[in-house]
Protein backbone atom coordinates (compact mmCIF):
# COMPACT_ATOMS: atom_id res chain seq x y z
CA UNK A 1 0.00 0.00 0.00
CA UNK A 2 1.49 3.38 -1.02
CA UNK A 3 0.22 6.80 -1.13
CA UNK A 4 2.12 8.43 -4.60
CA UNK A 5 1.07 11.94 -3.74
CA UNK A 6 2.63 12.01 0.10
CA UNK A 7 5.41 9.95 -1.17
CA UNK A 8 5.25 7.97 1.53
CA UNK A 9 4.90 4.13 2.18
CA UNK A 10 3.46 1.82 4.74
CA UNK A 11 5.88 -0.09 6.33
CA UNK A 12 5.12 -1.35 9.86
CA UNK A 13 2.34 -2.10 11.31
CA UNK A 14 2.54 -1.76 15.30
CA UNK A 15 -0.36 -2.24 17.82
CA UNK A 16 -2.73 -1.97 14.46
CA UNK A 17 -1.57 1.24 13.49
CA UNK A 18 0.30 1.62 10.30
CA UNK A 19 3.10 3.57 10.04
CA UNK A 20 3.92 6.02 7.48
CA UNK A 21 7.42 5.99 6.56
CA UNK A 22 9.30 8.40 4.01
CA UNK A 23 10.64 6.31 1.17
CA UNK A 24 14.30 6.80 0.51
CA UNK A 25 15.34 8.66 -3.30
CA UNK A 26 17.14 5.76 -4.99
CA UNK A 27 20.49 6.08 -6.54
CA UNK A 28 20.97 6.92 -10.36
CA UNK A 29 24.66 6.46 -12.50
CA UNK A 30 26.77 9.13 -12.24
CA UNK A 31 26.65 8.44 -15.86
CA UNK A 32 29.68 9.36 -18.50
CA UNK A 33 29.50 13.34 -18.73
CA UNK A 34 30.24 14.10 -14.50
CA UNK A 35 33.56 15.54 -15.02
CA UNK A 36 32.60 18.98 -15.77
CA UNK A 37 30.81 19.25 -12.24
CA UNK A 38 32.52 17.33 -10.02
CA UNK A 39 35.90 17.25 -10.74
CA UNK A 40 37.19 20.84 -10.93
CA UNK A 41 41.05 20.31 -10.19
CA UNK A 42 44.10 18.50 -9.22
CA UNK A 43 43.43 19.61 -5.35
CA UNK A 44 40.54 17.83 -5.14
CA UNK A 45 43.40 14.83 -5.07
CA UNK A 46 45.25 16.18 -2.28
CA UNK A 47 44.08 15.26 0.89
CA UNK A 48 47.04 17.03 2.39
CA UNK A 49 48.89 20.28 2.99
CA UNK A 50 52.69 20.15 3.08
CA UNK A 51 52.50 20.86 7.31
CA UNK A 52 49.79 18.23 7.90
CA UNK A 53 51.20 15.93 10.04
CA UNK A 54 52.00 12.00 9.49
CA UNK A 55 53.96 9.79 6.48
CA UNK A 56 52.88 11.70 3.48
CA UNK A 57 51.97 9.34 0.89
CA UNK A 58 50.55 8.98 -2.52
CA UNK A 59 47.66 6.18 -3.41
CA UNK A 60 47.25 5.25 -6.99
CA UNK A 61 45.13 2.39 -8.73
CA UNK A 62 43.39 1.52 -11.69
CA UNK A 63 39.46 0.25 -11.81
CA UNK A 64 39.16 -2.69 -14.05
CA UNK A 65 35.74 -4.03 -15.18
CA UNK A 66 34.79 -7.53 -15.79
CA UNK A 67 36.93 -7.85 -18.93
CA UNK A 68 39.41 -6.69 -16.99
CA UNK A 69 39.35 -3.91 -19.38
CA UNK A 70 40.49 -0.15 -17.39
CA UNK A 71 37.50 1.86 -16.86
CA UNK A 72 37.95 5.44 -18.22
CA UNK A 73 35.38 7.39 -16.55
CA UNK A 74 35.43 5.99 -12.77
CA UNK A 75 35.05 8.95 -9.66
CA UNK A 76 36.91 7.70 -6.70
CA UNK A 77 36.24 9.33 -3.46
CA UNK A 78 37.93 8.33 -0.21
CA UNK A 79 37.07 9.54 3.32
CA UNK A 80 39.71 8.36 6.36
CA UNK A 81 40.97 9.90 9.31
CA UNK A 82 44.16 11.92 10.01
CA UNK A 83 47.37 10.38 10.97
CA UNK A 84 46.34 10.80 14.89
CA UNK A 85 43.13 8.50 13.63
CA UNK A 86 40.86 11.31 14.38
CA UNK A 87 38.33 12.86 11.91
CA UNK A 88 37.51 16.64 11.31
CA UNK A 89 33.61 15.94 11.84
CA UNK A 90 31.65 17.06 14.70
CA UNK A 91 30.89 13.33 15.25
CA UNK A 92 34.52 12.19 16.13
CA UNK A 93 34.16 13.71 19.97
CA UNK A 94 38.34 15.03 19.59
CA UNK A 95 37.25 16.56 16.18
CA UNK A 96 39.05 19.68 17.89
CA UNK A 97 42.06 17.73 18.02
CA UNK A 98 42.17 16.85 14.45
CA UNK A 99 45.13 18.20 12.19
CA UNK A 100 43.51 21.75 10.16
CA UNK A 101 46.38 20.96 7.67
CA UNK A 102 44.13 17.64 6.62
CA UNK A 103 40.78 17.46 5.60
CA UNK A 104 40.47 13.35 5.25
CA UNK A 105 38.17 13.81 1.85
CA UNK A 106 39.24 13.10 -1.33
CA UNK A 107 37.74 12.95 -5.40
CA UNK A 108 39.71 12.01 -8.23
CA UNK A 109 38.73 10.55 -11.75
CA UNK A 110 40.11 8.17 -13.78
CA UNK A 111 40.15 9.42 -16.78
CA UNK A 112 43.97 11.08 -16.87
CA UNK A 113 46.87 9.66 -18.00
CA UNK A 114 46.79 6.27 -17.73
CA UNK A 115 43.26 6.05 -16.57
CA UNK A 116 44.74 5.92 -13.26
CA UNK A 117 43.35 7.81 -10.04
CA UNK A 118 45.49 9.14 -7.42
CA UNK A 119 45.90 10.91 -4.13
CA UNK A 120 48.12 12.23 -1.99
CA UNK A 121 47.19 12.07 1.45
CA UNK A 122 48.92 10.91 4.50
CA UNK A 123 48.59 7.45 6.09
CA UNK A 124 45.90 7.38 8.32
CA UNK A 125 46.24 6.92 12.09
CA UNK A 126 44.70 3.78 13.94
CA UNK A 127 41.89 4.31 16.03
CA UNK A 128 40.47 2.49 19.23
CA UNK A 129 36.91 1.28 18.93
CA UNK A 130 34.48 1.50 21.05
CA UNK A 131 34.94 -1.96 22.28
CA UNK A 132 38.63 -1.07 22.90
CA UNK A 133 39.64 -2.93 20.12
CA UNK A 134 41.88 -1.55 18.05
CA UNK A 135 40.93 -0.05 14.47
CA UNK A 136 43.43 -0.60 12.09
CA UNK A 137 44.90 2.25 9.14
CA UNK A 138 42.42 2.50 6.49
CA UNK A 139 40.99 4.37 3.91
CA UNK A 140 36.88 4.27 3.02
CA UNK A 141 36.36 4.58 -0.61
CA UNK A 142 32.73 4.85 -3.28
CA UNK A 143 33.89 4.10 -6.70
CA UNK A 144 31.03 5.94 -8.74
CA UNK A 145 31.04 4.96 -12.89
CA UNK A 146 28.85 5.02 -16.17
CA UNK A 147 27.02 1.11 -15.84
CA UNK A 148 27.00 1.38 -11.77
CA UNK A 149 23.15 2.90 -10.93
CA UNK A 150 24.49 2.09 -7.48
CA UNK A 151 28.05 3.38 -5.91
CA UNK A 152 30.09 0.62 -4.83
CA UNK A 153 31.79 0.78 -1.26
CA UNK A 154 35.10 -0.65 -0.12
CA UNK A 155 38.07 -0.09 2.18
CA UNK A 156 41.95 0.33 2.12
CA UNK A 157 44.14 -1.43 4.26
CA UNK A 158 47.56 -1.32 4.11
CA UNK A 159 49.58 -4.61 3.49
CA UNK A 160 52.72 -3.29 5.43
CA UNK A 161 50.85 -2.72 8.49
CA UNK A 162 51.04 -5.17 11.40
CA UNK A 163 47.61 -3.49 12.82
CA UNK A 164 46.05 -4.90 9.86
CA UNK A 165 45.62 -8.62 10.99
CA UNK A 166 44.35 -7.44 14.02
CA UNK A 167 41.65 -5.03 12.80
CA UNK A 168 37.97 -6.74 13.99
CA UNK A 169 36.95 -5.52 10.41
CA UNK A 170 39.41 -7.24 8.44
CA UNK A 171 39.43 -10.16 10.62
CA UNK A 172 36.16 -11.14 10.05
CA UNK A 173 36.74 -11.10 6.25
CA UNK A 174 37.20 -14.18 3.84
CA UNK A 175 40.44 -14.47 4.39
CA UNK A 176 40.65 -14.72 0.93
CA UNK A 177 38.91 -12.28 -0.41
CA UNK A 178 40.24 -9.62 2.04
CA UNK A 179 43.69 -9.53 0.17
CA UNK A 180 41.77 -7.52 -2.77
CA UNK A 181 41.56 -4.71 -0.08
CA UNK A 182 44.91 -4.56 0.61
CA UNK A 183 47.24 -1.34 -0.82
CA UNK A 184 51.39 -2.25 -1.48
CA UNK A 185 53.86 -0.26 -1.34
CA UNK A 186 55.17 0.46 -4.67
CA UNK A 187 57.44 3.44 -4.32
CA UNK A 188 58.03 6.21 -6.88
CA UNK A 189 60.92 8.11 -7.33
CA UNK A 190 61.20 10.21 -4.09
CA UNK A 191 57.26 9.51 -3.38
CA UNK A 192 55.97 7.05 -0.92
CA UNK A 193 53.55 5.51 -2.90
CA UNK A 194 50.85 2.82 -2.27
CA UNK A 195 49.06 0.89 -5.24
CA UNK A 196 45.68 -0.33 -4.99
CA UNK A 197 43.19 -1.81 -7.86
CA UNK A 198 39.85 -2.18 -8.11
CA UNK A 199 38.26 -5.02 -9.82
CA UNK A 200 34.80 -4.27 -9.96
CA UNK A 201 33.89 -8.04 -11.48
CA UNK A 202 35.44 -11.44 -12.45
CA UNK A 203 39.27 -12.91 -11.48
CA UNK A 204 40.21 -10.71 -7.93
CA UNK A 205 37.32 -9.38 -7.90
CA UNK A 206 37.28 -6.42 -4.83
CA UNK A 207 35.44 -7.33 -1.90
CA UNK A 208 32.54 -4.93 -1.49
CA UNK A 209 30.68 -3.77 1.42
CA UNK A 210 27.03 -3.37 1.25
CA UNK A 211 27.02 0.63 0.67
CA UNK B 1 21.00 0.93 5.68
CA UNK B 2 19.80 1.45 2.07
CA UNK B 3 16.08 0.44 1.32
CA UNK B 4 17.05 -2.23 -1.57
CA UNK B 5 13.59 -2.13 -3.01
CA UNK B 6 14.12 1.64 -3.43
CA UNK B 7 17.60 1.28 -4.80
CA UNK B 8 18.50 -0.44 -7.85
CA UNK B 9 20.86 -3.77 -8.01
CA UNK B 10 24.05 -3.38 -9.52
CA UNK B 11 23.45 -5.77 -12.27
CA UNK B 12 20.30 -4.50 -14.19
CA UNK B 13 21.21 -6.29 -17.83
CA UNK B 14 18.59 -3.73 -19.76
CA UNK B 15 21.16 -0.88 -18.84
CA UNK B 16 24.02 -2.74 -20.95
CA UNK B 17 26.94 -1.41 -19.16
CA UNK B 18 25.94 -2.65 -16.03
CA UNK B 19 26.54 -6.19 -17.22
CA UNK B 20 30.49 -6.27 -17.03
CA UNK B 21 30.75 -3.59 -14.26
CA UNK B 22 28.41 -4.92 -11.28
CA UNK B 23 30.64 -7.10 -9.04
CA UNK B 24 29.41 -10.95 -8.74
CA UNK B 25 30.12 -11.27 -5.20
CA UNK B 26 27.78 -11.18 -2.58
CA UNK B 27 28.32 -7.65 -0.94
CA UNK B 28 29.68 -7.68 2.53
CA UNK B 29 27.73 -6.23 5.77
CA UNK B 30 29.74 -3.16 6.81
CA UNK B 31 29.26 -2.47 11.17
CA UNK B 32 29.29 1.65 10.80
CA UNK B 33 31.78 2.88 12.71
CA UNK B 34 32.97 6.00 13.07
CA UNK B 35 34.55 5.88 9.68
CA UNK B 36 31.07 5.64 8.25
CA UNK B 37 29.42 7.84 10.35
CA UNK B 38 31.55 11.14 9.97
CA UNK B 39 32.15 12.56 6.43
CA UNK B 40 33.23 15.85 4.56
CA UNK B 41 31.91 18.80 6.10
CA UNK B 42 30.67 22.01 3.77
CA UNK B 43 30.23 25.37 4.37
CA UNK B 44 29.84 28.60 2.71
CA UNK B 45 32.77 29.12 1.47
CA UNK B 46 32.24 26.02 -0.54
CA UNK B 47 29.71 27.84 -3.13
CA UNK B 48 29.58 30.68 -4.86
CA UNK B 49 26.43 32.84 -4.64
CA UNK B 50 26.01 32.94 -8.31
CA UNK B 51 26.91 28.49 -8.35
CA UNK B 52 23.30 28.14 -8.24
CA UNK B 53 22.09 29.88 -11.13
CA UNK B 54 23.10 27.90 -14.68
CA UNK B 55 21.44 30.67 -16.35
CA UNK B 56 23.93 33.01 -15.59
CA UNK B 57 26.72 31.31 -14.44
CA UNK B 58 28.50 30.36 -17.74
CA UNK B 59 27.50 33.31 -19.77
CA UNK B 60 29.59 34.78 -22.65
CA UNK B 61 27.79 36.75 -24.75
CA UNK B 62 24.25 36.24 -24.20
CA UNK B 63 21.23 34.75 -22.09
CA UNK B 64 21.17 30.67 -21.98
CA UNK B 65 18.63 29.27 -24.06
CA UNK B 66 15.53 27.52 -23.07
CA UNK B 67 13.14 27.12 -20.90
CA UNK B 68 13.64 28.83 -17.40
CA UNK B 69 13.42 26.60 -14.47
CA UNK B 70 13.39 26.96 -10.84
CA UNK B 71 14.03 23.77 -9.07
CA UNK B 72 14.11 23.59 -5.41
CA UNK B 73 13.61 21.11 -2.47
CA UNK B 74 14.99 19.98 1.04
CA UNK B 75 17.16 17.85 2.15
CA UNK B 76 16.54 15.18 4.59
CA UNK B 77 17.72 12.15 6.90
CA UNK B 78 15.86 8.77 6.71
CA UNK B 79 13.62 10.16 9.70
CA UNK B 80 12.49 13.18 7.54
CA UNK B 81 14.59 15.48 9.38
CA UNK B 82 16.07 18.53 7.53
CA UNK B 83 19.97 17.95 6.66
CA UNK B 84 21.75 21.92 6.54
CA UNK B 85 24.21 22.33 4.91
CA UNK B 86 24.30 19.62 2.60
CA UNK B 87 26.44 20.01 -0.47
CA UNK B 88 24.01 19.49 -3.64
CA UNK B 89 25.65 19.72 -7.16
CA UNK B 90 24.25 19.01 -10.34
CA UNK B 91 24.81 18.95 -13.69
CA UNK B 92 22.79 18.50 -16.85
CA UNK B 93 22.94 18.73 -20.64
CA UNK B 94 21.44 21.94 -22.37
CA UNK B 95 18.28 22.65 -23.98
CA UNK B 96 18.65 20.74 -26.68
CA UNK B 97 19.63 17.44 -24.96
CA UNK B 98 23.77 18.04 -25.68
CA UNK B 99 26.06 18.53 -22.90
CA UNK B 100 29.08 20.23 -22.82
CA UNK B 101 31.62 17.70 -22.09
CA UNK B 102 34.14 16.53 -24.91
CA UNK B 103 33.15 13.20 -25.10
CA UNK B 104 29.25 14.08 -25.74
CA UNK B 105 29.37 13.18 -29.49
CA UNK B 106 25.36 14.21 -29.81
CA UNK B 107 24.81 16.42 -33.04
CA UNK B 108 22.65 19.01 -31.35
CA UNK B 109 24.47 22.52 -30.70
CA UNK B 110 25.87 23.44 -27.74
CA UNK B 111 24.73 26.58 -26.29
CA UNK B 112 27.85 29.14 -25.61
CA UNK B 113 26.40 30.25 -22.53
CA UNK B 114 25.40 27.56 -20.63
CA UNK B 115 27.62 24.83 -19.33
CA UNK B 116 24.92 23.23 -17.51
CA UNK B 117 26.77 22.85 -14.11
CA UNK B 118 25.81 23.90 -10.36
CA UNK B 119 26.65 23.61 -7.14
CA UNK B 120 24.23 24.98 -4.12
CA UNK B 121 24.05 24.44 0.14
CA UNK B 122 20.99 23.58 2.16
CA UNK B 123 19.88 26.48 4.35
CA UNK B 124 18.84 25.96 7.71
CA UNK B 125 15.57 24.04 6.70
CA UNK B 126 17.64 21.45 4.54
CA UNK B 127 16.30 23.70 1.23
CA UNK B 128 18.46 23.94 -1.70
CA UNK B 129 17.00 26.00 -4.70
CA UNK B 130 18.99 26.64 -8.32
CA UNK B 131 17.63 28.03 -11.20
CA UNK B 132 18.55 26.45 -14.67
CA UNK B 133 17.28 25.72 -18.34
CA UNK B 134 14.86 22.47 -18.86
CA UNK B 135 17.33 19.59 -20.36
CA UNK B 136 16.34 18.03 -23.42
CA UNK B 137 16.19 14.58 -24.08
CA UNK B 138 19.30 12.75 -25.53
CA UNK B 139 19.99 10.04 -27.79
CA UNK B 140 22.11 7.01 -27.04
CA UNK B 141 23.64 3.92 -28.03
CA UNK B 142 22.48 1.40 -25.04
CA UNK B 143 19.82 -0.25 -27.33
CA UNK B 144 18.32 0.85 -30.71
CA UNK B 145 16.27 4.63 -30.62
CA UNK B 146 17.31 4.57 -27.26
CA UNK B 147 16.40 7.97 -25.92
CA UNK B 148 17.35 9.39 -22.20
CA UNK B 149 14.69 11.21 -20.86
CA UNK B 150 15.44 14.54 -19.78
CA UNK B 151 16.78 14.26 -16.88
CA UNK B 152 19.46 16.69 -13.90
CA UNK B 153 22.06 14.61 -12.30
CA UNK B 154 22.11 15.26 -8.21
CA UNK B 155 25.45 14.79 -5.92
CA UNK B 156 24.44 15.26 -2.55
CA UNK B 157 26.40 14.76 0.59
CA UNK B 158 24.48 14.13 3.48
CA UNK B 159 26.40 14.23 7.28
CA UNK B 160 28.37 11.16 6.76
CA UNK B 161 29.88 8.74 4.41
CA UNK B 162 27.24 6.72 4.38
CA UNK B 163 24.84 9.29 3.75
CA UNK B 164 26.20 9.67 0.06
CA UNK B 165 23.76 9.82 -2.74
CA UNK B 166 24.32 10.77 -6.56
CA UNK B 167 20.72 10.20 -8.46
CA UNK B 168 18.67 11.95 -11.19
CA UNK B 169 15.87 14.23 -11.51
CA UNK B 170 13.00 13.42 -13.68
CA UNK B 171 10.28 15.42 -15.10
CA UNK B 172 6.41 14.66 -14.59
CA UNK B 173 4.83 13.14 -18.03
CA UNK B 174 8.00 12.52 -19.86
CA UNK B 175 6.93 9.74 -22.33
CA UNK B 176 10.55 8.34 -22.46
CA UNK B 177 10.64 7.18 -18.40
CA UNK B 178 8.58 3.78 -19.30
CA UNK B 179 11.36 3.38 -21.83
CA UNK B 180 14.51 4.22 -19.95
CA UNK B 181 16.83 1.41 -18.69
CA UNK B 182 18.75 3.47 -15.99
CA UNK B 183 15.21 5.55 -14.32
CA UNK B 184 13.58 1.44 -14.70
CA UNK B 185 16.69 0.41 -12.64
CA UNK B 186 14.73 1.43 -9.49
CA UNK B 187 12.74 -1.54 -8.83
CA UNK B 188 9.79 -0.10 -6.82
CA UNK B 189 7.08 1.96 -8.38
CA UNK B 190 7.16 4.27 -5.49
CA UNK B 191 10.83 4.56 -5.30
CA UNK B 192 11.09 5.46 -9.76
CA UNK B 193 7.92 7.85 -8.52
CA UNK B 194 10.41 9.55 -6.07
CA UNK B 195 12.99 10.47 -8.76
CA UNK B 196 10.54 12.72 -10.68
CA UNK B 197 10.26 15.85 -9.30
CA UNK B 198 6.51 17.79 -9.14
CA UNK B 199 5.52 20.55 -11.40
CA UNK B 200 4.99 23.37 -8.18
CA UNK B 201 3.63 26.85 -9.26
CA UNK B 202 3.91 28.68 -6.42
CA UNK B 203 7.29 28.18 -7.26
CA UNK B 204 6.77 29.17 -10.78
CA UNK B 205 7.75 32.59 -10.74
CA UNK B 206 5.28 35.03 -13.21
CA UNK B 207 6.94 35.67 -16.49
CA UNK B 208 10.12 34.55 -15.73
CA UNK B 209 10.48 30.64 -14.66
CA UNK B 210 9.20 27.53 -14.39
CA UNK B 211 8.97 26.03 -11.02
CA UNK B 212 9.52 22.34 -9.86
CA UNK B 213 10.18 20.87 -6.36
CA UNK B 214 12.65 17.85 -5.92
CA UNK B 215 12.63 16.78 -2.38
CA UNK B 216 15.76 14.06 -1.44
CA UNK B 217 15.55 11.78 1.16
CA UNK B 218 19.09 10.47 2.03
CA UNK B 219 19.39 6.85 3.86
CA UNK B 220 20.51 6.97 7.75
CA UNK B 221 20.08 9.65 10.14
CA UNK B 222 22.07 12.67 11.25
CA UNK B 223 24.35 12.76 13.88
CA UNK B 224 23.43 14.32 17.11
CA UNK B 225 25.28 17.11 16.19
CA UNK B 226 23.47 18.10 13.71
CA UNK B 227 19.97 18.23 15.09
Amino acid sequence: MTCVRTRCIVSLRVYGIYIMTPIQTGSQTVGPFFHYALITGDDQRILATPQARGEHIRIEGSVYDGDGVLIPDAMLEIWQADSAGLFPHPADPRHHEADPEFRGFGRSDTTGAGNRFWFHTVKPGARKNADSTTAAPSINIHVFSRGMLLHALTRLYFSDEPATEQDPVYAALDPVRRRTLLAHRADLPGQPTYRFDIRLQGDGETLFFDP
Amino acid sequence: MLDRSIHPPYLHPPYTSTVKRAPHQPLVPLVYSLAELTGPVYGHESVRAIDNDLTRNAIVNGEAIGERIIVTGRVLDAAGRPVRNALVEVWQANACGRYIHKLDQHDAPLDPNFTGAGRVLTDQNGEYRFTSIKPGAYPWKNHHNAWRPAHIHFSVFGTNFIQRLVTQMYFPGDPLLPLDPIYNGIPSEAGRRRLIADYAHDVTQPLWALGYRFDILLAGRNQTPFE
